[in-house]
């Protein structure tokens, strides 16, 4: 006999009468499920808890139109993703959910995910967007929203915008700036932030083929990453000073607040509270250390479609046909101020200046690498890097990571 | 109290000395009465309210997990609502009837998670094995299909005859097919056309979109092949509306429990290990989840990767809690001393003010204590040390140092409350004898206060250590096991625990393994486990000061 861990779990509860955790696991209202099957179905969509109005809308109409209930259920985002694949295989998990596109590798591996097929809709998409959702050759998201970093100026202290990294700082020393430009670091250093110039001296993660990244081409330790190390050196405490450690995501954000930093390299989830502060802000591509441009990753936002479903062709039809609709992506930027994928939406959405910014720097951006072999990656970049702006020697550094990483990719 | 006939009738038979009968029924019955009323009809009352409370419980939580057909945990759930009705409704039972409570939330809480946690050590459970080999397959086989290159979208109508369904396709010039499973597709007659496309075939029944719902598995399993040749693959509807053409890269064998891909020609085979391998040693993920038996174990001890860090980072981990535990005992007992001399004034206030630290939640300060101790920015090298650059937290031996630093102002509040209450117990002529034989003040404290202090404190002391031995918080939130040990084969830092290694080895990047992570959890559990009774054992000894 198998015990899911949820009842036990309930069980446990149960027996000292924790009522609230019995609500918790008794879950997903079987009893409606079942009467709603009768009628046509329903559907259980798990969604980040600030976009649950977003798509009430959507999900209303749908219910309209095929008679099918769309129960949306407003989730932590930090642990949706657990969540979901500890809960699918028990069969008490949703027909949907939202997620990043970077999940992919870890929900694919656990094999929690069915593939989508967008079908004709697929060339509706942002090139970037459908990129993101393929997996392995097959898609296996609905993208709804592409996010990506650029540079905010205080176009107070700079008016024009800057066209390489070394007129950026000139431009703000002139402004009499001691640490014009400020990106988010920290003790084991921040690789997010620094890839743009990684990829500026032409060292991607991995190189790529038809089938996306392959885990068998790092690319890191290449020259181009012995370049971007010599110069992040030369950036770092015992150089320029333009990068420090001890500068985490709060003290960036204070110093581009208080004026004391005109640049500050961020994504579009600290624009609001920058307008807030009443900087004036643009939004500027970011500016590369070297003649190449300067890539971000692109995190690609979307819809999961769960192995284990029983309702696959409605929630198929749901996704496909109705949340890839252009008026749904529009009501989902208006509430998480991002991208839209849908190339449609991403037009009406360029109007507002800032998004135009940020779609800018996004054309040049490259999907962040979803397979399993980028948290071999995660765990060993940024500490080198830290430790290079730190002082300790680049190319020895660099080399080691590179290594590090081979090794732990090879298992 | 109620005098009745019968009681008269007993005591006049006692008077004439004869023996007491047997008592009647109804004697009994009054006996029982007088026996519930003996113990004032409000505790009654308020008992019987707290099983009605606990019935409620059980009996919502049944129709819950009937409803849910969880037949097992049903069981339990019933068979520990009646067995507590029956332990307080008996008359007898006393020692139930105090065990009772305390045995159920100990097996819930403590007794569960560790068979639990022991459960899973015994497992691969983790990313990659998550659920069952029927899913894992399931999810293999639709990951397999590849949809052949440029092949067009063929508008499509679901249609069933005798409750077999088939596909209706319009091809991309107008000819409409009909094919269903096994079937391949081939021209159909009397077709119903509506706007170019087919939305029917005479004698077959198009299904609405609410029965296309309703038939959902039917309709995910059906595949259609495009022709007789079975490499031209076949149709595939994932919403009902339009159908795709499908290969697939591999191939499932029941019988002989294979995977065999189709590209490439190797086997897969299920050899016991949780996940189908070639003959060279690759697997197929996702697997499923099976038991190991002790290899999470075995892993865990002889892990060559952890061999070097495993030493220190248990070093360590000792030399924290004990060194935590010391220094705050020592902290919290001298101040507690200084502020038990009833000359002192103000001793209230004081108190109250070195109370707060206590008072803050660990996470919080653990956070404002990283900030404070930034290098470049932080309050300590900034403002007290007037620009000073030390290295806090990114040097190996001061990071240890902030760290214990920080636990010690988070642990001496929780030592000064207890000493403070232990000294107020010690009576105050032992003292005064003391200083009548002549005692000087430390040999007082040393000689008389201190074991006396230590009876009631040596188990807290006991069960801090266990606390800090395993005091994932601080370290998570201070310095999060930072600074790194770049020369380690795993992302271990020089503040690293036993705890917080564990956590980083079993949830690093995308990799989760619960079974490892379980493994180390029970060993972590028989090293504190051992320790703790070693101590309670010899702090036995001091109880006969007493």
């Amino acid at each position: 006999m198998k015990v899911n861990k949820k009842g036990l779990l309930a069980g446990g509860a149960i027996a000292i009468g924790a009522t609230l955790v019995l609500a918790g696991c008794a879950g997903n209202d079987t009893e409606t499920e079942e009467s709603a099957a009768a009628e046509g179905g329903s559907l259980t969509v798990w969604v980040d808890s600030e976009r649950v109005d977003a798509l009430q809308g959507a999900a209303d109409a749908y219910t309209e139109e095929t008679g099918i209930t769309v129960d949306l259920v407003g989730k932590d985002n930090s642990t949706i993703k657990d969540d979901f694949i500890q809960q699918v295989p028990t069969g008490e998990g949703p027909d949907i959910t939202m997620g990043a596109h970077d999940w992919l590798g870890e929900l694919s591996t656990n094999g929690v995910v069915a593939p989508l097929e967008l079908g004709d809709s697929a060339d509706g998409y942002l090139p970037v967007a459908i990129n993101a959702a393929t997996y392995d050759g097959t898609v296996y998201m609905l993208p709804y929203a592409v996010e990506n970093i650029a540079v905010l100026r205080n176009a107070d202290i700079v008016p024009e915008a800057v066209g390489s990294f070394d007129e950026m700082i000139a431009a703000g020393e002139e402004a009499g700036l001691d640490q014009p430009f400020v990106v988010e670091q920290g003790a084991e250093g921040n690789p997010y932030h620094l890839y743009p110039f990684q990829t500026a001296f032409g060292a991607p993660v991995f190189g790529s083929d038809e089938n996306g990244y392959n885990a068998d081409d790092l690319q890191l330790g290449n020259e181009g990453g012995q370049e971007f190390a010599a110069w992040l050196a030369s950036e770092g405490k015992n150089g320029t000073g333009n990068f420090n450690t001890d500068i985490d995501g709060d003290i960036a954000k204070q110093s581009f607040l208080d004026g004391t930093a005109a640049f500050w390299l961020t994504g579009p989830w600290n624009v609001g509270s920058a307008i807030d502060a009443g900087v004036n802000v643009a939004i500027d591509p970011i500016p590369s250390p070297t003649s190449d441009a300067a890539q971000p990753f692109a995190g690609v936002k979307g819809f999961f479609l769960s192995s284990e479903s029983e309702n696959k062709v409605a929630a198929t039809d749901f996704l496909v046909n109705y949340l890839g609709s252009e008026d749904v992506q529009l009501a989902l930027f208006e509430a998480g101020n991002i991208l839209p994928a849908l190339t449609a939406a991403a037009e009406s959405a360029s109007s507002d200046a800032i998004i135009e910014g940020f779609a800018t720097v996004g054309q040049d951006a490259v999907p962040m690498p979803a397979i399993p072999a980028m948290g071999s990656v995660w765990q060993y970049w940024g500490i080198a890097e830290a430790s290079i702006i730190n002082g300790e020697d680049p190319s020895a550094t660099w080399t080691k990571l590179a290594e590090d990483v081979q090794s732990a990719i090879d298992g | 109290m109620t005098t009745t006939t019968d009681e008269g009738v007993e005591r006049a038979e006692r008077a004439s000395g004869t023996p007491p009968e047997k008592p009647t029924k109804r004697q009994r019955q009054a006996a029982g009465i007088a026996d519930q009323a003996s113990g004032g009809i409000g505790v009654l009352l308020v008992k019987i309210l707290a099983l009605g409370i606990v019935d409620a419980i059980a009996l919502y939580a049944l129709f819950i997990l009937v409803v849910n057909a969880e037949w097992l945990i049903a069981g339990i759930v019933a068979a520990v609502a009646i067995f507590v009705n029956w332990v307080y409704f008996s008359r007898k039972r006393l020692p139930a009837k105090y065990l009772t409570p305390g045995v159920i939330f100990l097996a819930v809480f403590q007794i569960f998670v560790l068979a639990y946690t022991s459960y899973v050590g015994f497992t691969n459970y983790g990313t990659g094995h998550n659920g069952s080999k029927e899913q894992a397959v399931g999810a293999l086989m639709s990951a397999a299909l590849d949809r052949v290159p440029d092949s067009p979208t063929y508008p499509v109508a679901v249609v069933d005859r005798l409750g077999e369904l088939s596909l209706v396709v319009t091809g991309p010039n107008g000819g409409v097919f009909i094919g269903g499973e096994e079937r391949p597709l081939e021209p159909a007659s009397g077709a119903q056309m509506e706007g170019g496309v087919a939305v029917g075939v005479d004698g077959y029944t198009t299904l609405s979109f609410q029965e296309i719902v309703s038939r959902t598995d039917e309709i995910t399993e059906l595949a259609v092949p495009f022709s007789d040749d079975p490499n031209e693959g076949a149709l595939r509807t994932p919403d009902g509306r339009s159908a795709y053409q499908y290969t697939s890269s591999l191939e499932y064998d029941e019988a002989a429990g294979t995977m065999t891909n189709l590209d490439t020609g190797v086997v897969y085979t299920d050899i016991g290990t949780g996940a189908f391998t070639s003959e060279a040693g690759e697997e197929l993920l996702p697997g499923w989840q099976i038991t190991v038996g002790f290899d999470n174990y075995l892993k865990a001890l002889t892990d060559t990767r952890l061999s070097g860090p495993l030493a220190y980072v248990t070093t360590w981990t000792f030399a924290f809690a004990l060194i935590s535990v010391a220094s705050t005992f020592f902290l919290g007992l001298f101040l507690a001393i200084v502020f038990n001399d009833m000359r002192m004034r103000g001793r209230k206030l004081y108190r109250t003010v070195l109370i707060l630290p206590y008072a803050v939640p660990s996470f919080l300060s653990a956070l404002v204590w990283a900030g404070m101790m930034n290098e470049s920015f932080g309050f300590i090298n900034q403002v007290l040390l007037g620009g000073a650059s030390v290295p806090w937290l990114t040097d190996p031996v001061m990071a240890k140092v902030s760290v214990l630093l920080v636990n010690l102002w988070l642990g001496f509040p929780y030592m000064f409350l207890v000493c403070t209450g232990a000294l107020q117990s010690i009576p105050d002529d032992i003292v005064e004898a003391a200083t009548v034989d002549g005692a000087k003040p430390w040999g007082i404290f040393r000689l008389i206060k201190l074991p006396l202090l230590l009876v009631t404190v040596a188990p807290l002391l006991i069960a801090s250590f266990a606390f800090n031995f395993n005091n994932f918080n601080i370290i998570y939130m201070l310095t999060n096991g930072g600074p790194r040990d770049t020369g380690a084969p795993i992302p271990v830092g020089f503040t690293d625990i036993l705890i917080t290694m564990v956590y980083k080895v079993a949830f690093t990047g995308q990799m989760r393994d619960y079974g490892l992570a379980s493994a180390y959890s029970i060993l972590i559990f028989i090293v504190v486990a051992v320790i703790s009774i070693i101590a309670f054992r010899r702090t036995k000894a001091l109880e006969e000061l007493n």
